[in-house]
């Protein structure tokens, strides 16, 4: 299933991970770094988003800063019922991610909304809908985050 | 943050078009010429209401097959100071200190893991076993088994 990568396909993944350029032909430049012509690394990244190798390719908004609120949260799902409640949660706007792990707790999804009233209506609209409690997880302080893997 | 920065916000959160010139093509859109999009997005970076421009990779589709979100219950005295250390390891994304929620969940440190296997993760555990000591009770790494869902921040249009 994960698409076949070469390694120009993993420098233009690494070369991508911050500081596009803020000019007038940012792929050209990207490219000349790595050798390829602008044609060539636009047709890369549209090749790698198409195929899910990359979920997303522009601008990372840092919520909070933008007055919006993300809050992680977590759920314990029936197994039987866990691929339809997936399909509810995914389906509301407010949730930016979600993913199964393995625990009691095995749905956890962030919400991203511009309010706090808007976390409650959604969560609020979860547990109706999936008739079990969600748990969130607001952050009180954040260490670290970043990228750091290499492709 | 003014109305043409919410206009360009929603413009570029789905990504940036993927044309020979992106910041050409994004003023035509939105009625503003391209150096004016580069100034804006340039002062959302400085004020840190864009933390990058650029690709997020799924993990699992470059190698990172194991990852695992880590999970401590850290004596509150110290976890900060702690938080601290295990955010600057270089295998941790993301390291928040969150409520507990009991009975049901003890733990108030999480620190996301990533790894090209899950035996990888393990040793980072256990670098994470001692960096904590004594000051950790309780630890569990929930792994994930599937992506369900992954977009990024969606402002409503017209809000």
């Amino acid at each position: 299933m994960p698409e076949a990568l070469d390694a120009l396909d993993r420098a233009l993944i690494n070369a991508l991970h911050g500081g596009f350029p803020l000019s007038d032909e940012p792929f050209r430049e990207v490219g000349a770094r790595l050798g390829l012509t602008e044609a060539d690394c636009l047709e890369r990244l549209r090749r790698l988003l198409g195929a899910g190798v990359l979920s997303r390719f522009g601008p990372l908004f840092q919520v909070e800063r933008l007055g919006g609120v993300f809050v992680l949260a977590a759920m314990q799902v029936a197994e039987a019922d866990f691929d339809a409640t997936a399909a509810v949660v995914n389906g509301l706007p407010a949730v930016a991610h979600n993913y199964r792990r393995e625990h009691a707790f095995n749905m956890w999804f962030v919400l991203a909304t511009e309010t706090p009233a808007e976390i409650d209506a959604a969560v609020a609209a979860i547990e109706r809908i999936a008739g079990t409690p969600v748990y969130v997880f607001p952050k009180e302080r954040e260490y670290f985050i970043g990228m750091r893997l290499e492709a | 943050m003014d109305e043409d920065d919410r206009r360009l916000i929603l413009a570029t959160q789905g990504g940036l078009p993927l044309v020979a010139r992106p910041y050409h093509a994004l003023g035509a859109t939105l009625g503003m010429d391209a150096a004016e999009v580069q100034r804006r997005l340039a002062r959302m970076l400085d004020a840190g209401a864009i933390r990058r421009i650029g690709a997020v990779p799924n993990h699992y589709a470059i190698g990172y097959t194991a990852n695992g979100m880590s999970v401590w219950d850290v004596d509150d005295a110290c976890v900060d100071a702690l938080g601290e250390r295990i955010g600057a390891l270089a295998f941790v994304s993301h390291c928040y200190r969150r409520p507990r929620r009991l009975p049901a969940w003890p733990y108030n440190l999480f620190a996301m893991l990533h790894g090209k296997s899950r035996a990888a993760v393990e040793e980072q555990r256990q670098q994470i076993v001692v960096l904590l000591g004594a000051a950790c009770r309780s630890h569990d790494i929930l792994y994930s088994s599937r992506i369900l869902k992954k977009t990024g921040l969606r402002l409503a249009p017209g809000a």
